[in-house]
């Protein structure tokens, strides 16, 4: 009823995780049964370990919250090497958010990870949070496209784009990166935000700026994902605000085949599940079979 | 299989304003109760709603496992807190965890030392070390602030007491009465929590005076579980460590000077 099968990721619900919500997985596993899971996309990582950024990550936002954790990560090699055989025990795939500051970084990420255990890569070109490399490439439809012929070159596992929401027009990111070799998308990365303390004059956060999620974004989320479900053939990931099923049916509707739950993992640990069977209740009161039966079927005729 | 991590809806038993915006608010969570140990804390959503959107981390101050009842002892410093401040007895709060790793209970003649706020979780940690003797030091801005007297004198052997102004106990600040304490006792033990210059200092001194230390940090948090990153510090052996899951207790050499 609910399995879905995204550019040739077997899942057994199309409810994901959305990278840097979730860690790695095991930090959830005393709360949530990571078998469960449609898939796990991995915190982001880089070809070498990252400290982050400075000064204060995080600040609320009414209903959201600004983050500026700047993709600390121990590397990729601490990952296949620690985190990974940790992982081997679950039977849920696996799938690997990768940032690179170069092209050829993000070739070598894809040939490093291209190994057993990594059901497929996500290519972050739509971190707000570091000054290089990150959404330089996710708002450059030439660089975009640049960073997925490199990493199609370098593996043949499944390749999703991650999309920036900061863009003047995302369907032509899409189509670009899909034109590309893109083997599907994920939308939407955070909106670039800000928070000041009145009482300092001071940004809220170090890095001044930071990416915007939660249940404020949902509204541009789910007309972003529509407008580039209707665009593409790949496969679209839909992501932004989702905290229930009831979120999660809009993204179906408007066109994703899966969905992803970030920030209500913070607020509800279990919200990844409670989202899957959600939407399991949601297809038997609507007397629906297949989860397959809701996509992209959302009534946008004008009458 | 085994989830032994728990988000409990628990009962407001009681919500008392105990000194300057500071409130104690008791609750029931008999499965928190029953495991948690002293320098862990909750995760609390202040209401159901979507805002505010993230748990507040609170320290468990107080636990009475065979009542099944625990309490946190907050400062009203925001939104979250204030919403807190507004819980009615019978109403029903959120909570995760018990979350993080809690104090050693090693120590034989602890010296407990906490600035402000940093005073809530060595309550649970004084409760847990009875009938080792304990000592404290405690500190605030002014007398009207030491409040915490109160809670510590069934708990506590000895008490000293610094305050900015000097209205109550020595004047100045905790670290500046600690090197005359250390001197003078025979402690194997320092267990501190508070603002961070505090701490740093409080681990200088522990560490001149050759006894172990442990400190409690703490750090604007989104999961409480160790996956957003928002709370990572530096550890001295070049590796980063999560204030809230590898920590929030740390010995003291781990993280600081």
């Amino acid at each position: 009823m609910l399995a879905v099968n995204i550019a040739g990721i077997k899942m057994k619900t199309p409810v994901m995780t959305a990278s840097g919500t979730f860690g790695f997985g095991p930090e959830y596993s005393e709360f949530v049964d990571l078998n469960r899971l449609g898939a796990i996309v991995v915190k982001g990582t880089t070809l070498l370990s990252r400290t982050g950024n400075f000064g204060r990550r995080i600040a609320e936002t009414p209903a959201g919250m600004l983050n500026s954790i700047g993709l600390e990560n121990p590397g990729a090699d601490e990952f296949l090497t620690m985190t990974l055989p940790k992982l081997a025990k679950y039977d849920v795939p696996i799938i690997v958010n990768i940032s690179g500051n170069t092209v050829e970084e993000y070739g070598k990420m894809a040939t490093k990870l291209s190994v057993s255990g990594v059901a497929g890569l996500e290519l972050n070109i739509s971190c707000p949070n570091v000054k290089q490399g990150g959404i330089a490439f996710g708002t450059d439809p030439a660089s975009a496209a640049a960073v997925v012929c490199e990493v199609k070159k370098n593996t043949s596992i499944p390749v999703i784009v991650k999309l920036s929401p900061n863009v003047t027009d995302i369907v032509a990111m899409a189509k670009t990166v899909e034109e590309a070799g893109a083997d599907a998308v994920s939308l939407i990365n955070t909106l670039l935000g800000m928070a000041i303390d009145t009482a300092s004059w001071r940004p809220v956060l170090g890095n001044i700026v930071g990416g915007l999620s939660g249940p404020a974004v949902k509204p541009v989320a789910l007309r972003m994902v529509w407008q580039v479900a209707k665009a593409v053939k790949v496969p679209v990931i839909g992501m932004g605000g989702i905290m229930t099923a009831q979120d999660a049916v809009e993204f179906l509707l408007a066109g994703a085949s899966a969905v992803a739950v970030g920030t209500a993992n913070f607020v509800n640990p279990y919200a990844s599940v409670d989202v899957a069977e959600g939407i399991k209740d949601y297809l038997r009161v609507r007397g629906l079979s297949d989860v397959r039966q809701l996509v992209g079927r959302v009534n946008d005729n004008i009458v | 299989m085994a989830l032994p991590k728990m988000v409990v809806r628990s009962k407001v038993l009681a919500n008392e304003l105990i000194g300057p915006l500071v409130w104690r608010l008791t609750l029931s969570a008999p499965q928190i109760a029953a495991v948690a140990k002293p320098g862990q804390f909750v995760h609390v959503r202040v209401m159901d709603s979507l805002a505010p959107l993230l748990r507040r981390p609170i320290s468990i101050a107080e636990v009475y496992a065979a009542e099944g009842t625990i309490s946190l002892i907050y400062r009203v410093v925001g939104q979250g807190s204030a919403i807190m401040a507004e819980a009615k007895p019978g109403s029903e709060l959120d909570l995760m965890g018990p979350l993080g790793n809690g104090f050693s209970l090693e120590a034989e003649r602890p010296l407990l030392v906490g600035g402000g706020i940093g005073l809530a979780p060595l309550v649970y940690l004084a409760q847990a070390l009875c009938p080792r003797p304990v000592t404290i030091l405690m500190g605030g801005r002014t007398k009207e602030e030491m409040y915490w007297q109160d809670i510590f004198k069934n708990l506590c052997q000895n008490i000293y007491i610094t305050t900015d102004d000097g209205s109550l106990g020595q004047q100045g600040f905790t670290v500046d009465a600690l090197d005359d304490i250390l001197a003078k006792g025979n402690f194997d033990f320092v267990y501190s929590c508070g603002p961070r210059p505090m701490l740093a200092g409080v681990a200088r001194l522990a560490k001149l005076h050759n006894v172990l230390c442990q400190v409690s940090l703490e750090d604007y948090m989104a999961c409480g579980v160790g996956a957003c990153l928002s709370c990572t510090c530096a550890g001295n052996d070049g590796k980063r460590r999560k204030i809230c899951s590898d920590g929030p207790v740390f010995m003291a050499g781990e993280v600081l000077d």
